[in-house]
């Protein structure tokens, strides 16, 4: 298995075996944040941008550990303070960076496609840290390795994803892998949270917390957005929390060992009780562990692919 | 790859090893902070049997660790396959101790040189000493073996190949034209 692509825009247009090196990838790269000296040279000379058109501390600063891990220098443009906000283009700001000799732009956009956009017009990597509503193929990427080391494998198993299915990227991009991997998905959301066509990517859907967690190996618990909230669409928090937060009375009818995952951050009493955050079964921070050595494996994989091609 | 020819047998690679455990202890006069540490992949099958040799000569339990040196490759960014990065798993301190490095194959010396680049980043041994199953010759750089199993004068245009049971089904180094 040999890794082709130049960019990474989402789980969707991956295969099985794509998405399998990427996880058996980042297994080896766990060691190195253990280390004395956290730091390996296989990327030593090269330059990551971190261009974020969304607020973020974790995804950022995660792809910037990593890629430091790597020895790559990395530029955080924060569109802020940048020329984006002179009305300059994202193709525009893209073939400059690439103009600077950058290797790799790591992109957040609130637009859905923004990255495949940006990464057809540059020949620099491109890497998609969430766009709009479509996908955040790292977040997704994390889950699964976690899920991984927690249960030893993700073929079979019964995965829930529960909260704001209808604005969230990253219960596309697990429903993507984790359906490639070949486990059961099951979103789970009051009906105005969950998108109409949903269960063409293979999904599952369901209103009735209760039951999908009897049966389900893992929870991964989304956290309502509510600065998308238009208004309209979402529940007051209150009753939220009633009918979908994840409570330790509603774990206790759960699997015992059940995974509780969150891509963070969390609205604690809103999505997930404290109790239940801090718990046994919650994985929260390792994932946070894990997303640096998952996002390690991403940069090193697109940089090689680059260099296989030249 | 054409005719092959078979310089070491299982039995001859069996005393290799043990003649290299034996020298080890001599070196070292004994095995206090000893350490072995092989490169992925069968460096690490030799290192395990070294180690299963120290303890048959001296009872002792040698502490064995696993490097894998693909991300210090000083060909990494021209490397037309793409090298599968794999686990380093080192789990004992190498701090203050005689840690013997070990391959099956000693070639260019560029292998051995990020290897010592990778052990440098975990800590500052005594010594490090470096043991191969075969020496092939054709230097790169100033790097010798302080334990050689066998001096396998070779050319450009041969492969040397080293089969282990736990890799390759069977004990054997051959060597072999290349196509």
């Amino acid at each position: 298995m040999v890794w082709t692509k130049k960019d990474l825009l989402g789980l969707e247009y991956l295969t099985s075996e794509e998405i399998e090196l990427i996880l058996d990838t980042a297994e080896s790269f766990k060691e190195v944040s253990t280390r004395e000296i956290k730091k390996v040279p296989a990327l030593r000379g090269k330059t990551a941008v971190n261009l974020f058109y969304e607020p973020s501390t974790r995804t950022r600063v995660s792809f910037e550990v990593a890629a430091k891990r790597l020895s790559a220098d990395v530029i955080n443009i924060s569109t802020e303070t940048s020329s984006v906000r002179k009305g300059e283009t994202l193709i525009d700001t893209g073939k400059n960076i690439q103009a600077l000799k950058a290797d790799i732009i790591i992109m957040r956009h609130n637009y859905s496609g923004a990255a495949n956009m940006l990464a057809r017009a540059l020949d620099i990597s491109v890497v998609n840290a969430g766009d709009g509503w479509h996908e955040h193929p790292t977040q997704a990427l994390l889950d699964m390795f976690t899920l991984k080391e927690k249960l030893g494998k993700i073929k079979g198993l019964n995965v829930a994803i529960v909260g704001d299915i209808a604005h969230s990227r990253v219960a596309r991009s697990n429903i993507w892998g984790l359906t490639k991997l070949g486990a059961n998905v099951t979103v789970c959301a009051p009906e105005i949270l969950l998108p109409v066509g949903i269960e063409l990517t293979g999904a599952k859907t369901s209103s009735n917390l209760d039951e999908v967690l009897k049966k389900s190996d893992a929870v991964n618990v989304l956290r309502m957005q509510f600065e998308r909230d238009e208004g309209t669409a979402f529940p007051a928090q209150l009753d939220y929390f009633k009918k979908f937060g994840i409570t330790e009375e509603r774990l206790a009818k759960a699997k015992k060992d059940i995974v509780v995952m969150h891509p963070g951050p969390i609205n604690r009493g809103i999505e997930m009780s404290s109790e239940v955050a801090d718990g046994a079964n919650s994985v929260i921070l390792e994932q946070v562990t894990n997303g640096i050595a998952v996002r390690m494996a991403v940069l090193y994989l697109v940089s090689q692919a680059k260099e296989a091609k030249k | 790859m054409k005719e092959k020819v078979k310089i070491l047998d299982q039995e001859g690679i069996n005393r290799a090893i043990m003649r290299i455990a034996h020298e080890i202890i001599e070196k070292n006069k004994g095995t206090v902070d000893l350490c072995i540490v092989g490169i992925r992949n069968r460096g690490v099958f030799i290192a395990k049997r070294i180690a299963e040799c120290i303890k048959k000569i001296e009872n002792i339990d040698v502490p064995v660790g696993a490097l894998d040196i693909t991300l210090y490759r000083d060909d990494l960014a021209l490397a037309s396959g793409q090298p599968l990065v794999r686990k380093t798993e080192i789990d004992f301190d190498i701090n203050n101790q005689n840690l013997v490095l070990v391959d099956d194959v000693l070639y260019t010396g560029r292998t051995i040189r990020a290897a010592l680049d990778a052990l440098i980043d975990f800590g500052r041994p005594k010594s490090i000493q470096l043991a191969v199953l075969v020496d092939r010759g054709h230097r790169e750089l100033p790097i010798r073996a302080d334990f050689v199993g066998k001096n396998i004068p070779t050319s450009h245009k041969e492969a040397v190949e080293v089969h282990l049971q736990e890799s390759d089904g069977s004990d054997e180094v051959l060597i072999a034209e290349k196509a």
